[in-house]
């Protein structure tokens, strides 16, 4: 590996941005492994109502989690444009349902800004930052956390059993 | 060139070198051995010393050296292994085991161990040398001259060896008389340089150690003829007649033919050695075609006949092909019983020596084969039911005796197909359970158990979470933690338990598993609007329930008149919280119920229909998600769609907690 590829990769990351209502996400593009169309799920048994079930994604049964019903948005339509992202995060495949996805920007270590004292539903330690880029700001996920913190109910902790 | 590479086979060729050693050791304890047994173990042994020789692995060569010692004076006939010599060898290869594993994960050296392994072989070999009177020592003193007949075979060129350098090898160990036979030598026009054409009759002192000459011949053993032997002081004048030395070679040309023969019907000369994930990988591959080839089925039926005649014909026979290339696919997972007993007979070995009892262990369907996964997961209760049958289920020889029984006790471990399945018994002659016992100390903890239990009620008590009959705890067994766990562990396979016993004659605990985790027959049922799988091997009938049949008790909890008896009855979309339930399909009638069997229980299971039968390749869940109480896994449908399985056992369980709570 080159001497400038490295110093590139240390100063700026990509991330995959998308919508969730009003505001703009972000994830570290390593972390996303493709992207689909919304599919009808399995529902699961005794599983919060945000995550939506399972899917068969050729072979593999993959969780299905709706981030608008998680982070408690208004309205979560299914419509033609609603896409989900599939995730790779702890050798562990998660599907992440979201408004739309926008684009791959670039941010250099100068544009993440530390996270303010909130008071919201999200907790601070499942977001990296927040990422400005010209007039937009982007809250960037702390996605391997948030997906396999305890109460995403995703995996099994040694207490839920 | 970094050899590092080639450790891990190293280490896993040493293991199953290792495990030979064992099996050899104790089939010559118990006398089952025959003449190849020895030889067997002594070429794993030195196969390990070799090997680790070259990786530098000094710890492990020396103590191989010492111990491939042993065997050599064992496998020359200068001494007997008596128990206490395999038992010193066994120790020593216990600490070779725990020297591979440090050398391959770098961890600290059990010191204490690799002493007491040193200590035994030294002791042994001591033992030997101090007793003058031995018989072997004898012998050895009185050997004047080793006579060797060397004979290579043509092809020993080829395969880097050089007969020169053994000549050699043997004169530095003492005056090496030779006389080389060249009867065999064609005419200079024939002679094929790469071929071997010599022979040597070789004399060398007595004083020469036998294990430095074997040592010499130690790598072209199989690819010559050769003959030593160690001439009486006495004799010397009258050397041996020729008739004598060449039977002697013609016996053991015959030993160099069965070695070959035996390596010829060896797996590892005909199979080839393939990762794990290499296979399930392919496993998987196959599961996605037969999931492909089941939604071309299913569109299929929505064709013309006529006009589709060629294609449907062509579906039939993919149809077909999918499945044999299933079958043979799943094949290749498994793997005879025998993985899972072969530990059985140094397990029972060291058990019985604890405890001071005789058993004697018999084995049998060792062929019978099993999915890896599935053996892998069934070794552990085995070892407990079989130390449980030895602590508790055989008595000590003095009791045998009084009781009219053989001083020796038996366990047999049998494994044999019986249908779909594969049933494991692990039986003991001993003492059996007792009746009594048992149902005081259930009384003593409250299990639940009703008036006049059955015999096979009373035995499943064992397997209550806490439970245990021994007298005093040991080391072994006992505490109370163990036939739970061994049932669920079971159950987690898929399979049952459960047993018989005869009060005076003995116990056998009988096991009964799928071939495979990864493949199930179900029936497909709508729940809610979702598709459900039901182990079929859980479903006893399905039926659809008049008006009358279902009740309720205190107004909740519902029950099912199946003819005579009552069943609880679960409304699975309640149970796993759909909505959008019956109604829709059958009006507010009495939708279809579902009566499965678990653990000896029965439970109706409410249904808005019944779809079908199929097989179907079980999905892992939790490999992405956690576990989901009352599913089991997944699976994936012709139509592409996910449906989960249910887990029969475990509602059952739920239920029956729900009851006594």
């Amino acid at each position: 590996m080159s001497h400038d590829s490295t110093t590139a990769t240390e100063s700026a990351d990509e991330y995959l941005t998308f919508a969730l209502g009003e505001e703009e996400y972000g994830v570290e593009i390593l972390k996303v492994q493709e992207i689909r169309g919304y599919d009808t799920v399995t529902r699961l048994p005794d599983a919060p109502d945000y995550i939506k079930g399972v899917i068969n994604l050729r072979g593999t049964i993959v969780p299905v989690i709706d981030m608008r019903l998680k982070f408690r948005l208004a309205k979560a339509e299914y419509n033609a444009l609603t896409v989900m992202i599939v995730l790779n995060v702890a050798d562990r495949v998660v599907g992440m349902v979201v408004d739309s996805v926008s684009d791959v920007i670039r941010l250099g270590a100068e544009q993440i800004r530390p996270v303010p004292e909130i008071g919201a539903t999200i907790d601070r330690q499942f977001i990296t930052g927040i990422g400005t880029a010209a007039e937009r700001m982007l809250i960037l996920l702390e996605i391997e956390r948030l997906m396999t913190s305890a109460e995403m109910g995703l995996v099994a902790h040694a207490n839920a059993a | 060139m970094d050899i590092t590479r080639f450790h891990a086979a190293f280490f896993e060729e040493s293991r199953e070198n290792l495990d030979a050693m064992e099996a050899g050791l104790l089939a010559l304890e118990s006398g089952s051995a025959d003449a190849e047994t020895i030889n067997v173990v002594f070429r794993a042994a030195h196969s390990i010393k070799g090997g680790a020789a070259t990786f530098g692995f000094a710890a492990i060569s020396e103590l191989t050296h010492q111990l491939e010692t042993l065997l050599d004076e064992a496998r020359s006939g200068r001494r007997q292994l008596d128990p206490d010599a395999i038992g010193a060898l066994l120790v020593a290869g216990d600490s070779l085991r725990g020297l591979l594993g440090a050398a391959e994960h770098g961890d600290a050296i059990d010191e204490a161990g690799l002493k007491r392994a040193h200590d035994g072989l030294a002791r042994m070999m001591g033992r030997e040398s101090k007793a003058a009177s031995s018989a072997a020592a004898a012998s050895k003193a009185e050997i004047a001259e080793w006579r060797i007949g060397f004979k290579p075979a043509p092809s020993m060129f080829l395969s880097g060896n050089d007969p020169l350098r053994i000549l050699r090898e043997l004169a530095g160990h003492g005056e090496l008389g030779v006389t080389c036979l060249d009867n065999n030598l064609p005419k200079f026009s024939d002679l094929d340089p790469f071929e071997a054409y010599l022979a040597w009759d070789l004399m060398l002192p007595g004083s020469v150690p036998r294990s430095a000459i074997d040592d010499a011949f130690a790598w072209v053993e199989d690819q010559c003829e050769l003959a030593i032997e160690g001439i009486p002081a006495k004799s010397m004048v009258a050397p041996p007649p020729p008739a004598e030395h060449l039977d002697n070679v013609v016996a053991l040309g015959a030993r160099t033919e069965t070695t070959a023969a035996r390596s010829g019907g060896n797996d590892a000369d005909s199979s080839i050695r393939v990762a794990v994930n290499k296979v399930d990988a392919l496993i998987n591959l196959v599961g996605e075609l037969v999931i492909t080839q089941a939604m071309l089925r299913q569109r299929s039926t929505q064709l013309d006949p006529v006009a589709n005649e060629l294609l449907l014909s062509g579906l039939e026979q993919l149809d077909r092909n999918t499945r044999d290339l299933q079958e043979a696919v799943m094949g290749v997972r498994m793997l005879p019983v025998e993985f899972a007993f072969s530990r059985f007979p140094r397990m029972v070995r060291d058990l019985a020596t604890r405890l001071d009892k005789k058993v004697r262990l018999r084995t049998s369907g060792e062929a019978t084969e099993l999915d890896k996964g599935v053996i892998e997961k069934i070794v552990d209760p085995l070892v407990h039911l079989v130390r449980n049958a030895i602590d508790h289920g055989l008595e000590l020889p003095a009791e045998r005796r009084a009781a009219g029984k053989d001083d020796t006790g038996t366990i047999s471990l049998n494994a044999q197909h019986q249908g779909g399945h594969i049933v494991i018994e692990i039986s003991d002659d001993g003492r059996g359970l007792d009746r009594e016992r048992i149902l005081r100390k259930a009384a003593e903890r409250g299990l639940p158990i009703g008036d006049n239990p059955t015999d096979a009620q009373v035995w499943d008590l064992v397997f209550h979470p806490g439970f245990s009959t021994a007298e005093q705890l040991t080391d072994l067994s006992g505490r109370g933690v163990g036939m739970d766990v061994v049932k669920k562990n079971i159950a987690a396979l898929g399979g049952q338990v459960e047993i018989r016993s005869k009060k005076g004659a003995g116990t056998t605990v009988s096991i009964r598993l799928p071939l495979t985790l990864a493949i199930l027959d179900g029936m497909t049922v709508a729940v809610g609007g979702e598709v459900f799988i039901l182990p079929l091997n859980a479903v006893i009938e399905s039926l659809q329930p008049g008006a009358g049949d279902v009740r309720t008790i205190a107004n909740e909890a519902r029950v099912l008149r199946v003819r005579e008896d009552y069943l609880p009855l679960l409304d699975l979309a309640a149970q796993y919280g759909l909505v959008g339930s019956h109604g829709n399909a059958h009006g507010n009638g009495a939708p279809i119920a579902v009566v499965v069997e678990a653990d000896g229980r029965r439970l109706a299971l409410e249904v808005d229909e019944l779809l079908g039968q199929q097989q179907v390749v079980v999905k892992n869940i939790e490999a992405n998600y956690r576990r989901v109480q009352g599913i089991s896994g997944a699976t994936i449908l012709g139509d592409g769609r996910v449906a989960l399985i249910v887990d029969v056992g475990g509602l059952t369980q739920a239920q029956q907690m729900a009851n006594a709570a």
